[in-house]
């Protein structure tokens, strides 16, 4: 069961990731996007990250994505005009560079099927349930620092946006 | 996990304190006259007396704070009162800059301050979360700061090149944190080297990491084969920035480039030692090589400062960071003293920055000139100047280290940029001056920085003294 759901939400992943790139026109680039996060994001819960699956869906899906939309929406971009393709270069590169990345993918998948796979840990939380309440509590106490920093930091890029982007200051 | 963990405020009080008047800088914006908001950075230098007196403070508390991610030791107050003299240095020397160039934005004083909460942060972070923090901080105060002049298309220029190579940086620099902690569980530094001792790490991911890691800080300090954003967005931003991001991001770059590899990576250390050897070579070499061709004065200077990251390279392949204390305080005083002079000379509209616009002004400004000719002698390391000083140290760390072949180049190095030094005093002192030349006023905020910055390096180059000092209290205790 958990193997045909996941065969399902991997297949959906790749077909929409591909059809951001074969789509012509913006608009239908960008929801093909927001199904690969959907379908990432149940990829997600599946390994059992229910706080990134959802972070995924609000963040992602929810924030960014409309305001890819709204943009693609407000500046009218029509569909994308078939240019000659003029830099052939690029497939003498790309080519063999595409075959590089899909033999390494390909000896890590079959290294992890023997049983020789990069060792990658989990941090484990004992005594807790769900990872939501634990990340919660890694914030508030070991990362309480590191939590406040990013406010400043985020502070800092407000402060950037408004004077790039005001007309008159 | 810790159930109950201390706010040790008074450990972090000097960012606490920058973050205040950054914040309060912001708030009394709105209140005074447009034509004076750039006279807000008063606020900012009241700041950053603060913020030195809160350092001073810090001294003999060493130890780590905030459940590890902070560390208060020798070297990192030494690089917070580097940072804050930069910080100072650069308000002090903006004050007039921008009211002739007619910004007026008080946020330029209160991104200066952030700025420096990003860097005093990088020198003081014991994991790597807080470096990542720090970081990004800095580097989005630093786009912000670049791309200040808003009508100016070559500020712009310069503030979207270092964004888009910046972020793609920042990249590789997490990418390298992710496979750390994932092959050692942890994001502390000090644990991350027990974790590699024992064993317990899976040594390709440790060191795929030092590698992105080795990417991403050299971007930041801009060293060979990762420098090639430097001369645009040096040319193209405010001279007073210009001056900040010479000395201070690569201040700040270094010492989290020297705390990481020294603390996380010790033993790994022949393996990246290669890579630094390397990239020491090419970046000494191509920078110094490169400027000789240079007519643009602020694309020399940053070439010159690719140089100079280049020798504190050395010291870091040499191991040994006694040397890397000199070196950074002696470019420190060089370089915000002599962009200082190259905005005063550029005029409105930064029109003037061609070698040739010197021409013959030796006599005419004698104390612009003059200083201008001892930062370079300085930077070109001769002797009685902090420049020879820090150079000394760094090769005599290198042939001790038994990098001959190091030391050797580094100093074949030196002897090439001399040329490019002196070319610009030649053409003050012994070209003629144009007819319709107006001399520039001396502003007392330029005139505090240019003394400043010639006691220091005359300070630094006849009483080595105090170098040796310096670099024996800011050594990093990573045996």
């Amino acid at each position: 069961m958990e193997l045909a759901i996941f065969l399902v939400l991997s297949v959906i992943s790749i077909a929409s990731a591909l059809s951001i790139l074969i789509q012509r026109h913006p608009i239908y680039s960008a929801l093909s996007l927001i199904l690969t996060f959907m379908s990432l994001a149940g990829i997600y819960i599946q390994m059992q990250a229910e706080f990134i699956a959802v972070m995924q869906v609000v963040v992602y899906t929810g924030a960014i994505m409309v305001l890819f939309v709204f943009v693609i929406m407000l500046l009218n971009v029509k569909a994308e005009e078939r240019v000659p393709n003029k830099l052939i270069v690029m497939k003498y590169f790309g080519i063999p560079l595409t075959l590089l990345l899909v033999t390494g993918v390909g000896v890590n998948i079959f290294q992890s099927f023997s049983g020789q796979a990069i060792r990658v840990s989990v941090a484990s939380a004992p005594g807790l349930t769900g990872n939501t309440q634990s990340i919660g509590k890694l914030l508030y106490t070991q990362y309480a620092l590191p939590f406040e920093v990013t406010s400043i930091l985020l502070l800092v890029a407000i402060i950037g946006a408004i004077l790039m982007a005001k007309k008159e200051l | 996990m810790p159930e109950n963990i201390a706010f040790e405020i008074q450990q972090i009080l000097p960012d606490v304190i920058l973050c205040f008047f950054g914040v309060f800088i912001l708030l009394a914006g709105p209140f005074v006259g447009k034509a004076k908001q750039s006279s807000l950075g008063i606020l900012g230098l009241a700041g950053i007396v603060a913020a030195s007196l809160a350092t001073a403070n810090l001294v003999g508390n060493d130890g780590t704070y905030f459940t590890g991610m902070i560390i208060v030791d020798h070297f990192s107050i030494f690089f917070r009162f580097t940072f804050l003299l930069i910080s100072g240095l650069t308000i002090l020397s903006s004050l007039d800059y921008l009211r002739r160039q007619n910004i007026n934005l008080s946020e330029y004083h209160s991104l200066i301050l952030f700025a420096t909460v990003g860097m005093n942060l990088m020198a003081a972070s014991n994991e790597l979360i807080m470096v990542f923090l720090g970081l990004e901080t800095l580097s989005i105060s630093s786009y912000i700061l670049l791309g200040v002049k808003r009508t100016d298309p070559k500020s712009n220029e310069s503030a979207l090149k270092y964004f888009l190579l910046g972020s793609f940086s920042s990249a590789f620099l997490l990418y390298g944190i992710a496979l750390a902690y994932g092959a050692t569980k942890t994001t502390n530094l000090e644990l991350i080297a027990k974790h590699i001792l024992s064993g317990s790490a899976d040594m390709r991911l440790v060191y795929i990491a030092m590698g992105l890691m080795f990417v991403g800080f050299g971007f930041k300090v801009a060293t060979a084969p990762f420098h090639v954003w430097t001369p645009d967005v040096y040319e193209g931003a405010p001279t007073p920035v210009t001056a900040f991001m010479s000395v201070g991001p690569k201040a700040a770059g270094f010492a989290i480039f020297f705390r990481v590899f020294l603390v996380a990576f010790p033993t790994t250390y022949e393996k990246w030692l290669v890579l630094a050897w390397a990239s020491a070579v090419l970046t000494m070499t191509l920078g110094n090589v490169v400027a000789i061709v240079q007519n643009n004065i602020k694309r020399m200077l940053a070439y010159s400062s690719i140089a100079h990251a280049g020798y504190i390279l050395v010291a870091f392949v040499s191991g040994r960071d006694d040397g890397v204390a000199a070196v950074l305080f002696y470019t420190l005083a060089m370089n915000i003293g002599a962009f200082t002079i190259v905005a005063l000379i550029s005029r409105e509209n930064e029109q003037k920055i061609s070698i040739d616009d010197y021409a013959g002004i030796g006599f005419k400004q004698p104390l612009l000139a003059s200083s201008l000719s001892l930062f370079l002698l300085s930077l070109a390391g001769i002797p009685l100047t902090a420049g020879f000083a820090g150079k000394f140290f760094i090769f005599r760390a290198a042939i001790e280290s038994h990098f001959i072949w190091l030391a050797v180049v580094g100093v074949i190095n030196s002897v090439v940029s001399v040329y490019y030094y002196l070319r610009i005093i030649v053409i003050m002192y012994m070209k003629e001056l144009p007819e319709d030349y107006v001399p520039v006023s001396i502003s007392p905020g330029v005139a505090v920085v240019l003394w400043l910055a010639t006691f220091g390096i005359l300070q630094l180059g006849i009483y080595p003294d105090f170098v040796i000092s310096l670099a024996r209290v800011s050594v990093l205790n990573h045996h």
